[in-house]
Parts: C-alpha cells; structure tokens; sequence
C-alpha cells in the first residue's frame, strides 16, 4: 500500500470531522472578508460626508462579525487539528500493533534507535502534514479566492495584476519542493542514526564503562550530530530561500497595484476607498501566500517521512497460521521433527541438517551440543520464532505452519537463553502470561523456580520493582524468575534453553528435583552443558554443526563413547580420578 | 501487568526550576552572541523594510494619488522596488543566519548531555529507563533546537516589529495611537492565562513522549517474550494507554490554542473599529488624513501579526520550557562519586587487590556485602563461588567502581580506589560480564571497540585464545562480518566468546570473569581454561563460575554466602573443611559419578 492510501484510510474515519473543519475554515475566511468590506463603506462614507455615530455602527459590524469569524477559527481548531492529533494517536497505536505482529527476523536489521525515532519524529512529521498542513492548506486555498473575488468584485483589472507573480511562485514551490523531500529524508536518516546510537550507548553502559570508552563514544556520537546538523543546514539553505521569494512575490504585487490603481484614482476611475479597501485585501492575501511556503514544507516533510514510516507498515508480517485447525482435546504436547533442515538467511548456511526427532508426549529430551550447533535454533523453531517449510515439523500431529500461532505459544512454555524482565514488579512480571495477577500462583511458581528465598529476602518481596531488562537482580535470579513465569502458565511443552546457567549447582538441584514433580505429563526440552542437568532425561540428543550426531540415554551414550561420554569425563574433576 | 510501576514515572518537577530557566537557555546562545547580534539587526533592518512599504504607500496616495502627481508615484514605485530587493537579501541571509546558529547550539547542547551521560553513575541507570534518557539526547533537544532557531531571535524580532510599529503610530498621530491601544491590557491579561495553561499541557506532552519511548525500548527488547507468552494484545493495550495519555496532553493544548487565537483577532477588530470611529470622526472634523487612516489600518494589521506570531513563538517558547527543565534536571544530576582531582597516577599495576571490612547496599540498609576482607596477591588467581544472588557479581561492581561502597575500603596495589581515577583504573582491568553486550557494526569492532591501540593480530589472537577463530572463519567478512544490534544473530555461547575475546584483546593487568563461560561447552571452556593460563601468567585474575571443574585449579578459592566470605583455600582444603564448598562439590558429582567414587563426606 502506498503510504497516502493508508493516511487516506485513518482520515476517512475522521470525515464527518473533518467535513465540519472545512466548513468551520470556509467560515471563517468568509467572515474575515467582512471587516475590510465595513472599512471600505466606512471610508466612503467619511469622504461623502458622515456622522460618528454612523461610524460607531460600522465599527460595531467588525467587531461583531469579528466575533462570529473567531467562533468558526475555534471550531476549525477544535475539528482539523484535534482530528490529526486522534489520527496521530491512532497511527502510533497501529505502529505498535504492527511491531507485535512483525517477525524476529525484521528486529535483526531495524534498530531499536531506528524503529523509536520513526514513531516520534516521523510520526510528528506526519501529523504536521495532516494538521497544521491541512489546515493552512484550506485556509489558503479559500483566503485566496475569497480575497481575490472580493478583488475582482472591486476592480478586475487590478484583480489580474495581482496574479503577475504566479506563474514564478509555482515553479518556486515545484523545485524547492523536490528539494525539501530529498533532504528532508537525509535529515530523519541520520536523525534515527543518532537514536540507535544513543541507544546502543546507553543499552551497554556498562561495557561502555569497563572498556573506559567514554571519550571513543563521545567522539563518534560527535560524528553523527555533526552530520545532522549538516544535513540540517542544508534544509534550511533550501527552505529558506522561500520565504523571502514570497515576500518578494508579495511586494511585487503591492506594487503593481499601488501603481496602476493610484493611476486609476488619479484618471477617476475608482475611488479612494476602493483604493484602500482593495490594498485591504491584498494584505490579506499576503499571509496565505507566505503560508503556502509552510503549507509545501510541510507537505513534503510529512510525505517523506511517510514513506519511512510506510516501510514499516508495509514489512512482512509474522504468520498466523490457520485458526481453528486444532481441537483443545489433541493437545498432549508430541513434537514431532522431520527430516527438517533450516537456515537463517539468503546466505544458503544450514544452521540444522536433517533433524529427525520424535518426543513423545510427556518426555523429557535433553539438548547437548557445542556453542553453536544450533540447539537454541532447534528449540526456537517449535513457537515459530522463525518460520519453518511445510511438513517438516509437527506439533500433536499437525504441521505447526496449520498451528495457530497464538495458541501454539500459549501450550509452549519457554524459558530463553537470555533472561528478559520487563522493568515491573517481580509479581507483574512472574505473572506476565496469566490473565491477572494471581498472587498465590506468582508465590507458588516462585517457590517451584527456587527464587521464593530470595525474594522474601527483599524489603517489598514480589512488590519490588525491578530494572530495566530485570538488571537489579542477579544473572541467577533473573533465570529463575523467568523459569517461575513459564511455569505459571501451565504449559504443555516446556522448553527450557540453558535455564540453569547462572545457578548454582546447589539452586539447580533443589530446582530440578521440584520441577520433576510437576512435569509429570508435560513434555519437556532441556538444554544443558551440565550432565548433572540432563543425565536423567528420557532420551539424550547430541548435536554438532546442525545435525544430530548421538541419541540415547545417559547409559546408552556412555557405553557408547562418543561425544556425550566425553563431556561426562571432563566434567569429572580430574584430580578427584587421580585420588580414587 | 496491571497499571504501570513506579519505574516509569518521570520524575515530577518542582516550580523552583523555572525562574533560572530562560537564563540558563540563552547561555547556551554565548558562544554565537556576534551571531545573535548580527541576525538581530538582520531582522531590524528586516522589519523596517518591510514596515516602510505601508509607509511609501500612504506617501504614494497622499502626495501622489491624490494630487495626482504621477511623477511623485513613480518616484515612490521606485523606492519599494528597491526596498522590496533589499529585504529579499536581508531576510535570506537572516533566516540562515539564525538556523545555522539555533543548529550549533543544538548541537552543544546534544554534546553536552551526552558526554554527561556518559559521566553518570549505573546507579542512575538501573533507575532510568533507556528510552527515557535517550528523549532526552533527541526529542527534547530537537524542541529547544527550535526555540535556539525559530524562536529567540525571532520573537526579538517579533517585539521590535511591535516597537517599531508602535512608534511608526505615534509618529504619525498620538492620540489615535493611543485609542488603539486601548485594548493592551486586555491582550496581556489573555496572554498570561494563556501561558500557565499552555505550560502545564506542554509538561504533560513532554512526559508522554518520554514514557511512550520508554516502553517502546523496553518492549521491542523484549518482543520475543512478548510474543512467547502471546501477550500481543495486553502489550499493545498498554501501549495504547500510553498514547491516549499523550493524546489527551496534546487535545489540551489545542483547546488554549483554539481559545487565544480567537481571542487576539477579536481585540484586534476591537483597535479596527475604534480607528474607524475615532479616525473617521477626526477625518470629518478634518484633523486626520485619509492617509493617515490607510496607515493606521495596516498597521494595525501588522501589528497583530507579530503578535499572532509571537503567541505561535510563545507555543514553541513553553514547549522548550517543559523540555528544558528536563534536561537541565539530567545535567544537574552529578554522579554517585567522581575521582579525586589529584588522583595519583596508576602505572605499572601489579595487581594485589585488598578488600579490608567492606559492606555494600545498592539501596539504604540492605547490605549486599558485609564486612567483606580478603587479599589477592599479584598474579594470583582467585575464584568467587555461592549461590546466585549471594553478591559475587557486586563485589565486582565494587572493584571496577561501577558502584561506590559505604564502608570499608578496597585497595590496588595498596592505592585505596576512592583516592584513584577511575578511568585509569578501569584500564588495567578487563572485564567479562555476565550480561554479555555487543554493540552494532562488526566483529572486529566488537573486540577492540574504539582502541586504535590494538593491532589486527592481537585482536586474531585473542580471537583464537577463546576458540572463536573457527566460527569466525565461517562468516562471510570474517572480522567484518556484521554484528547486529545486541549480537541478535549469533548463539550466546558466541556472544560470550566474543566478549571474552574482548577482554583478552585488551591485555589487562587484572583480568575479571564473571560467569564468562557459563554458556560455553565444557570442551570450548576447558581449551579456553589452558589457554588462558599461560596467557595470564603472572596476572591476577578472579574468576566467577558455577561449574567447579572451572574453578578447580584456582590458586585459591573465596566462597561466597549471602554477602560474606566463608570460607577461603584451595581445592583440597576447602574440601578437606567441609564446609559450604564441599556440599557443592558433593552436589555437582554426586549425580554424576558413580557412588563408589563419591569421596567419603
Ligand atoms: N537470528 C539469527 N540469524 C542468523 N544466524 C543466527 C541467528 N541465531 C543464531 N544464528 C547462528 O546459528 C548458529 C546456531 O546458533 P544457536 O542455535 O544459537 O546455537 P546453540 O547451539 O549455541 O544454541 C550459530 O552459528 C549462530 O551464529
Ligand atoms: N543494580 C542493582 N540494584 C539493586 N539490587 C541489586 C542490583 N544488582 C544486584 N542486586 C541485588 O544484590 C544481590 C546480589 O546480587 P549479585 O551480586 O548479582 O549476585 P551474584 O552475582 O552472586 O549472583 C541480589 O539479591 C540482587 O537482587
Ligand atoms: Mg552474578
């Protein structure tokens, strides 16, 4: 879609609104007329010989008709521009709604710095274009003719004079235009550079700080706020030569008038207060005319950022999978691999060769591999974090690309590599995938993860807030808090990928021992480097550079000496061996 | 998650702030004062161009249309050709002028909040929301970019427009001057409601969009949890929330707008009218000229313009008031601690580390570390075990100065780290942390990161030391290979080894590892554990990790329970006290290893 087509649809559930705001606009600029037209008759009355009295009611019909025009400019701001500050609020909700539903993949190449920046400042951009833009578009348009009829209503010849400059201000408005665009776009480019710069800088503070990189940051943020103000400057230079083309335009105008309507009142040809009242108007055509200029600016600037944000509205979207193919009854949690093979991008590197691979429901599988073989990609395929072919990878039975994806999650409870807390209380986040807070639940879980300990420790316990990607707790208490809040959700499936890596053997054991309990009739995935961590699963799957190398139990895999046997070795302390 | 917690208040700002404000923003104009000076007389001469137009007019149809001398309307045609082209250039290089003047002091003023960011504690951030911090390096600074361009000079401008016309009018006939100004007061009255409504709303936007960016950050972070829990709706409900809030804030504002401009055309039909009245009362009395009234009439005109526009400018003027209390208040932050001015210089480091009766509390009264004293020697290599949470990771924090201690003192090489440069310090120490961060752009920036110093081969080295050569070799650019933001293409055993390599690339005299294997292969961890210690032959190290094959061979080992050091030794005779130590031990194996050779407890 382009990105007109879409605004197109937002304003057109604002219509009625905006359908009263050109209206209130139309008003209003027809009752600015008035008061010129009043002065006009009062001016010739005074030449022809009046009272004050006389003069007291005309000044009465300005002020009054004054009023009425400034009730219609309330309304026009009461419609036109709350209207765009709604379909503003509208967009960026959409904004938000698209971000939910695009990929994994789309976050690997828009920053963060990049994706806010579009929601502020092109956002802004874009509302400027519709509000203030629209509006000052209207009146424009209608001060224009209004002005100019009234004009022509005075004196046509005079009328055509003034349209002299037109023809120069539109190849004006065409260039300078085109020119805005371009660098308008190269503006908000670097604007969302310097974001994700500042982003990032302040995201890793702490490597940032360790690596004492302070003055190499300064110095490259320099770099990138220079080249906005360059490229700001740049702007500027363009647009600031509009202003005074109007200017110009508009005192060329005045002139052409002043001069040939002066000979005009001089032949008697018109009269004096024609003469004013005609000046009158064309002041007022001054402001609309040097509005244009504005009125362009922003319409190009709003154009083009509506293309940035476009690209966003437009990118791929996640896939949903079909709804309703799977009944509630057939949930038991089998997951089912076959022959399946993936890769991550264009590049044709397979991450995962061949994977065949059936867990029962109810079983426990353990991963173990080196860093890199692919055991998280494996994992991540099963929620479709990233999609997978048709037939390859089943779930109860069914292709998981049939699975609807909301539903698919929701058996699924997964426990990341990396913890991610939202900045809440340790509540609101244990309880993040419940419909409520439940606080027996939250407590209950906490306890089953091995973290109840150390939040009663806390002063507010689970009313603690903690910070920004959970950093106020531990590496440890961040893996388990994330632990109790899959667990909370009373999974089928449970996968959990690397869960254990900042706990202490000690934690895990006391852990893993509750767990067992609970997964009883839940299918469970583990990740592990520890033996101690996976000896105990129903089956062992050893993988290397994508491909399963070695399956079976603990037992099995010893006595079959290969990779699995290895690692239990050198997981034996050595010096232990040499005293027995 | 029900309502939104604490964290994501903005801070609420007291009216203490405001007076010294205004004062405070035009310091930051100083360094472009010629410029300020030159745009300022730009736009007189500007103004008085433009106001001289009206001026030649009323000649023109007295002296000339009305007497009918064409030679005198010519003359004066003439004069606003001339008039006209000079403003063209006036007014070109005075809206450049000040552009280019608002743009540097935008760009100081962007400088300075960031170097001061990079100057505050993590203290500070754990309080902060990234999002939040970062509204303020870009949107709030861009707002008072428009006031340092759009608005200063301008509304200087605006006001000697005022003057000028004012003056023009007395000029040209007191008494109906002063008739027309009749409604001022009225005018100052609005302007002042006007201005503390308008104010407030502007606060409330200032702090939408600081929470919005706040949420945005922390939920595109985090949106693979959010789709794993399929809480896509209540996010997005959230969110909408959010927005609403701004929305509100902003409805607010437009009603004020909608209400004054209103309110400035009626007073100023109110001045037409009395112009009309009483001039035309004095034309007829023949006192006034016809000219004078023509004159009077687009002054007036005029003269409600600037002030139209200065109410726009006023718009701009406030909105840069709630942005710049906010960022004033960032930048009168000061740090936890800074370093001591004559901080010794810190030089060949040797590398003995003392804690002597250390205790530590991220938050008043809850003692993280307590009475903490142990001693490394130089080239010592000491391992940290415990529970999680038992504050290994802290006592970290305390050594590389992330965070200051309360009580106790920590000594390097017998310095007290208070009496350091921390700066300096954190040059000798490299350090692998548990929350591994890479930054965007490639591999080879991601190992040496901004220091020239380190050559292509000892960043392959280091590369090669932590066993990353092989996966490396695998990417297409090899150490130009991309790295996405936060590494988010690359396993976590990866992003470990990376940051591992890191630190090796850096040849710190004292080397912290904090869990920095914990996602690795044992295998990868064991060749990354032989390596390293001929690499650190004579340095000292501290090692946190969970995996007791990891920190076995340490030369001694601290454990570490509930923020107190309870038991120190090696291997053998920790295990020969057994202790905390030896129950851990007997957890990792007794799984593993058959019972006959699980040693007698
Ligand atoms: N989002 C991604 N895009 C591209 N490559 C990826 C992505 N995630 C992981 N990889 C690559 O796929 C391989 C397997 O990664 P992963 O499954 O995380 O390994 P591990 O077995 O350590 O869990 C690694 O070489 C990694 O660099
Ligand atoms: N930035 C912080 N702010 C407040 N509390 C913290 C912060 N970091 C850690 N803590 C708390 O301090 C305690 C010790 O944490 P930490 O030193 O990370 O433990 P360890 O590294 O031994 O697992 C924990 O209870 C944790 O919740
Ligand atoms: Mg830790």
């Amino acid at each position: 879609m382009d990105g007109f087509a879409r605004l197109k649809e937002y304003l057109s559930k604002h219509r009625k609104t905006l359908f009263a705001g050109f209206l209130a606009v139309l008003l209003t600029n027809f009752f600015t007329l008035l008061p010129p037209w009043f002065v006009k008759l009062a001016v010739d009355k005074i030449e022809a010989g009046t009272t004050a009295r006389q003069l007291l009611v005309y000044g009465f019909w300005i002020v009054f008709t004054t009023l009425v025009q400034g009730y219609f400019r309330y309304r026009m701001r009461q419609t036109l521009i709350v209207a765009s500050r709604r379909v503003e609020y509208e967009l960026r909700s959409d904004y938000f709604a698209k971000l939910v539903r695009l990929p994994k993949s789309f976050y690997n190449h828009f920053k963060t710095g990049e994706i806010i920046s579009r929601a502020n400042a092109d956002l802004e951009a874009v509302r400027n274009m519709i509000g203030p833009g629209i509006m000052q578009a209207a009146n424009t348009i209608l001060a224009l003719m209004g002005s100019f009829a009234f004009m022509l209503a005075l004196n046509p010849k005079l009328s055509l004079l003034t349209l002299v400059p037109i023809p120069f201000l539109s190849v004006a408005v065409f260039h300078l235009g085109r020119s805005i665009h371009r660098k308008f776009t190269r503006i908000q480019e670097q604007y969302a550079l310097l974001s994700s710069k500042v982003q990032e800088n302040l995201s890793g503070v702490r490597v940032v700080r360790a690596y004492v990189q302070e003055e190499n940051e300064i110095h490259s943020f320099e770099k990138i706020s220079r080249e906005l103000v360059g490229r700001t400057l740049s702007l500027v230079k363009a647009q600031a030569l509009f202003y005074p083309v109007l200017y110009f335009l508009a005192g060329a105008s005045l002139l052409l008038v002043v001069w040939v309507g002066g000979r005009e009142v001089m032949a008697g040809e018109m009269t004096l207060g024609g003469l004013l009242a005609f000046l009158l108007y064309l002041l007022n055509l001054t402001w609309p005319a040097i509005a244009l200029g504005w009125v362009v600016g922003l319409y190009q600037q709003g154009k083009a950022s509506l293309a940035r944000l476009e690209e966003v509205f437009s990118a791929e979207e996640e896939p949903v999978g079909s709804a309703g193919t799977v009944q509630p009854e057939s949930r038991q949690g089998e997951i089912e691999f076959r022959d399946l093979s993936f890769g991550y991008g264009a590049d044709n590197h397979l991450v995962l060769k061949n994977i065949n691979l059936t867990i029962p429901a109810g079983q426990t599988v353990a991963l173990v591999g080196r860093t890199g073989a692919g055991k998280s990609t494996l994992v991540s395929l099963i929620p479709k974090l990233f999609p997978v072919k048709e037939d390859r990878l089943f779930v109860d039975g069914t292709d998981v690309t049939h699975h609807p994806t909301g539903l698919l999650r929701r058996q699924i409870g997964f426990v990341p590599q990396e913890p991610f807390l939202f900045s809440a209380t340790i509540a609101e986040n244990l309880a993040f995938g419940l419909v409520s807070v439940d606080t027996e639940k939250v407590a209950r879980f906490s306890r089953l993860a091995g973290l109840e300990n150390d939040v009663t420790d806390f002063p507010s316990g689970y009313q603690t807030v903690v910070g920004e990607r959970g950093i106020t707790l531990s590496g440890g208490q961040k893996q388990r808090a994330t632990l109790a809040r899959a667990l909370a959700t009373d999974p089928k499936i449970l996968i959990l990928d690397d869960a254990f890596s900042s706990v202490d053997t000690d934690t895990e054991e006391k852990i893993l021992s509750g767990l067992r309990q609970l997964w009883k009739g839940r299918t469970v995935i583990l990740i592990s480097h520890r033996v101690s961590t996976v000896k105990d699963a129903d089956l062992i799957a050893v993988l290397e550079a994508g491909e399963i190398v070695e399956r079976g139990t603990h037992a099995e895999l010893l006595a079959r000496g290969g990779y699995y046997a290895e690692l239990y070795e050198k997981q034996l302390l050595e010096e232990e061996l040499e005293r027995i | 998650m029900t309502g939104v917690s604490g964290f994501h208040e903005d801070e609420v700002l007291g009216k203490a702030y405001d007076a010294r404000l205004l004062g405070r923003l035009l310091h930051y104009l100083k360094p472009y004062r010629a410029a300020v000076v030159l745009g300022v007389v730009l736009l007189l001469t500007s103004t008085f161009l433009t106001l001289s137009i009206p001026y030649l007019v009323k000649e023109a149809i007295d002296t000339g249309i009305a007497r009918g001398d064409a030679g005198r309307l010519r003359l004066l045609m003439g004069w606003v050709v001339i008039v006209l082209l000079t403003d063209f250039g006036v007014r070109y290089a005075q809206t450049y002028l000040v552009q280019w003047m608002g743009q540097q002091a935008v760009f100081d003023l962007r400088q300075e909040v960031f170097a001061h960011l990079q100057k505050l504690s993590l203290s500070f951030y754990d309080k902060n929301p990234v999002g939040r911090l970062l509204t303020r390096v870009t949107s709030d600074v861009s707002v008072l970019g428009e006031l340092f361009s759009s608005g200063v000079v301008a509304i200087f401008g605006d006001l000697f427009t005022l003057v000028g016309i004012v003056v023009y009018m007395l000029y040209l006939d007191v008494k109906l001057s002063l008739i027309t100004f009749i409604v001022l007061p009225l005018l100052i009255y609005a302007t002042m409601i006007f201005r503390k409504k308008a104010r407030e709303s502007y606060r409330q936007v200032r702090r939408g969009i600081a929470r919005i960016n706040a949420y945005l950050s922390e939920h595109i972070g985090g949106m693979t949890v959010v789709k794993l829990f399929g809480q896509e709706a209540r996010s997005q409900v959230r969110f909408e929330g959010l927005s609403a809030e701004l929305r509100d804030a902003h409805l607010k504002s437009v009603l004020y707008h909608a209400v004054f401009f209103p309110v400035v055309e009626i007073l100023g039909a109110v001045s037409l009218a009395l112009i009309i009245w009483y001039g035309g009362a004095g034309v007829l009395a023949g006192v006034l000229t016809f000219g004078t009234i023509a004159a009077f009439v687009q002054y007036v005109d005029r003269f409600y313009q600037p002030i139209r526009d200065l109410a726009e400018k006023y718009n701009v003027l406030q909105s840069a008031m709630a942005s710049s209390e906010r960022i004033f208040k960032l930048l009168d932050t000061r740090p936890e601690f800074e370093s001591p001015a004559n901080a010794g210089k810190v030089e060949n480091v040797k590398g003995e580390i003392r804690f002597e009766n250390v205790w530590f509390a991220y938050r008043p009264e809850e003692w993280v570390l307590k009475d903490v004293s142990f001693t490394i020697k130089p080239g010592e290599k000491v391992a940290i075990v415990g529970a999680t949470g038992a504050g290994k990771t802290s006592l970290v924090g305390l050594l590389t100065r992330f965070y200051g201690y309360q009580k106790g003192s920590i000594y390097v090489d017998g310095v007290e780290l208070k009496q350091m440069d921390v700066q300096a310090l954190r040059r000798h120490i490299g350090l692998v942390l548990q929350d591994v961060f890479l930054f965007s752009g490639d591999i080879s920036y991601n190992i040496r990161l901004g220091s020239d110093s380190i050559s292509d081969e000892r960043m392959k080295e280091a590369a090669r030391r932590v066993n990353l050569e092989p996966f490396i070799q695998r990417l297409p650019g090899r150490y130009r290979a991309v790295v996405e933001e936060r590494g988010a293409t690359f396993s976590v055993g990866q992003k470990q080894l990376l940051s591992f390599a890191r630190a090796l690339a850096f040849d710190p005299k004292i080397l912290i590892l904090d869990e920095a294997t914990s996602s690795v292969d044992t295998e990868t961890e064991l060749l990354i554990r032989d390596a390293l210690e001929k690499l650190m032959a004579g340095r000292t190290a501290i090692v946190i990790a969970h995996r007791l094959s990891t920190v076995e061979k340490s030369d001694r080992i601290l454990v570490l329970h509930k923020g107190e050091v309870r038991e120190a030794g090696t291997h053998a005779e920790l295990l020969a006290k057994k202790g905390i130590y030896h129950r851990l031990y007997l957890l990792q194996y007794k799984n593993v290893l058959p019972s006959a050779k699980i040693p007698a407890a």
